[in-house]
């Protein structure tokens, strides 16, 4: 069973819709305890801020299942958007630590006004894959779609799975043994994000 | 950079989709859902759709068919009409709609915007300008429900953007609606110059070209289709297309 993890934010009936249309089955979105415990993939979605996120999983008391499930059993996570960015030790946007499961912070774009950038980052954009793996073809070009103010620093740069451009380059994907995350919103970004859910769900 | 994006903008009445011409004499199209459908196959951008009924006979958005439709949508969609309470933003939102569209609401009650804003986010909400070519005082926002707005058009986009707060505007042109001339490109020069949100130029697109012309001369960040992604051409019969990106993305 693929599990979404429902802390009480993001869109979960979209990637739940997502994975329907991508034919993979065995897909429920849960807070319980016992079913993310036997869950095989976990799915850490998410919409808002930094400190909203951290505060409803600390109120929701998963996190110790999930530091189990993730760091000990190695269950492979997609943390998505905000979801990838709780992956990190803590972003620029909030006080409270992230999870810290991955070697990277959460920072705020810095442009050079002159670009005159419109922050956030929001709307489709190609992505440049850094290294061959199982979650997406590092060959074909991808595009996907964003809506982001804060962006993810790797401090090891192996974890960057793929970065996009906005001003400058960015990390918009990270890897770590089991842990994925992704910036964009693979739930809308059509036959794109459509193949990642069904790459994740063979992993 | 993000790339610059072209959406299907589909007018509903509450139970089907409809276009319109200078916003009157609304004609079916068809069945929602399978548009939608068909969108997702031509890899569309993003899609907006607006219940352009709702507000003006006081009733609520068809949650139920737009849940439907949400579902079915698989790129970021857009939803408004007939939005007017906190509630009404949160549902919609939970229903899987990426960004609320609104118009009339912005002169009812400014504050609830402000308050989405702060929950949801500034790109969460779209503001939807209409403007109309008057006579002796040139171009001037024009109100759906026909309350006077006593802005020029750019006292109010500037109005919207930093005293609401809204994430994006989505500027369309009543005199071009529907009419396949191409975009009003002057006021939309204008209106982009003025604020610092993303804009989504609206009305009048005929052509691959119009596409081209606007999204490239005044370097607008969306532009949006009606009539020329529900009809087959002009004056003829309803067909659910798409252009190219090819045609008109320069990347």
């Amino acid at each position: 069973m693929i599990v979404i993890v429902d802390y009480g934010l993001g869109n979960l009936a979209s990637v739940a819709n997502m994975f329907k249309k991508a034919g993979i089955k065995n897909v429920c979105i849960s807070s319980d305890e016992k079913v993310i415990a036997n869950a095989a993939k976990l799915v850490l979605p998410g919409i808002g801020s930094f400190d909203a996120g951290m505060k409803n999983l600390e109120d929701s008391s998963l996190i110790p299942l999930l530091n189990k499930k993730v760091l000990e059993e190695k269950t492979p996570i997609l943390g998505i958007c905000l979801g990838m960015q709780l992956l990190t030790t803590r972003s620029d946007e909030g006080e409270k630590s992230g999870l810290g499961w991955i070697d990277a912070e959460t920072v705020k774009f810095n442009l050079d006004p002159s670009l005159k950038l419109k922050v956030p980052h929001m709307g489709w954009n190609y992505i440049k894959v850094q290294k061959s793996n199982s979650l997406i073809d590092s060959h074909s070009k991808n595009r996907f779609y964003f809506v982001h103010s804060y962006y993810v620093k790797c401090f090891d740069q192996s974890q960057s799975l793929a970065t996009s451009h906005f001003g400058n380059d960015f990390t918009c994907m990270v890897i770590k043994d089991n842990i994925y995350g992704a910036q964009f919103h693979p739930e809308k970004s059509l036959k794109f994000g459509m193949k990642l859910l069904e790459n994740f769900s063979k992993l | 950079m993000a790339l610059k994006r072209i959406i299907p903008c589909l007018l509903y009445d509450g139970s089907g989709l409809v276009k319109t011409i200078k916003f009157k004499n609304p004609n079916y199209i068809g069945d929602p859902i399978n548009a939608i459908k068909i969108f997702n196959d031509k890899e569309v951008d993003e899609l907006i759709l607006l219940d352009i009924n709702a507000s003006k006979q006081k009733r609520k958005p068809n949650f139920e068919q737009i849940a439907n439709m949400a579902s079915e949508a698989f790129m970021p969609f857009a939803y408004g009409g007939g939005v007017k309470t906190f509630d009404d933003f949160t549902h919609l939102y939970k229903l899987g709609i990426e960004k609320i569209v609104v118009n009339s609401l912005i002169q009812e009650n400014p504050e609830l915007i402000k308050k989405v804003i702060e929950q949801y986010g500034s790109q969460a909400v779209i503001a939807s300008v209409d403007f109309k070519k008057s006579i002796f005082n040139g171009m001037l926002p024009y109100s759906y429900l026909g309350k006077k707005i006593n802005h020029s058009i750019l006292q109010y986009v500037h109005y919207l953007t930093k005293t609401i707060g809204v994430g994006e505007l989505m500027v369309n042109s009543v005199d071009k609606d529907g009419t396949w001339e191409g975009y009003d490109n002057e006021i939309i020069y204008q209106i982009l110059n003025h604020v610092d949100v993303p804009i989504i130029a609206c009305g009048g697109c005929g052509s691959v070209n119009d596409l081209k012309k606007v999204l490239y001369e005044t370097d607008v960040n969306a532009a949006a289709i009606g009539s020329m992604s529900v009809y087959s051409k002009k004056g003829m019969g309803v067909l659910i297309n798409f252009p190219n990106r090819e045609d008109v993305i320069i990347e």
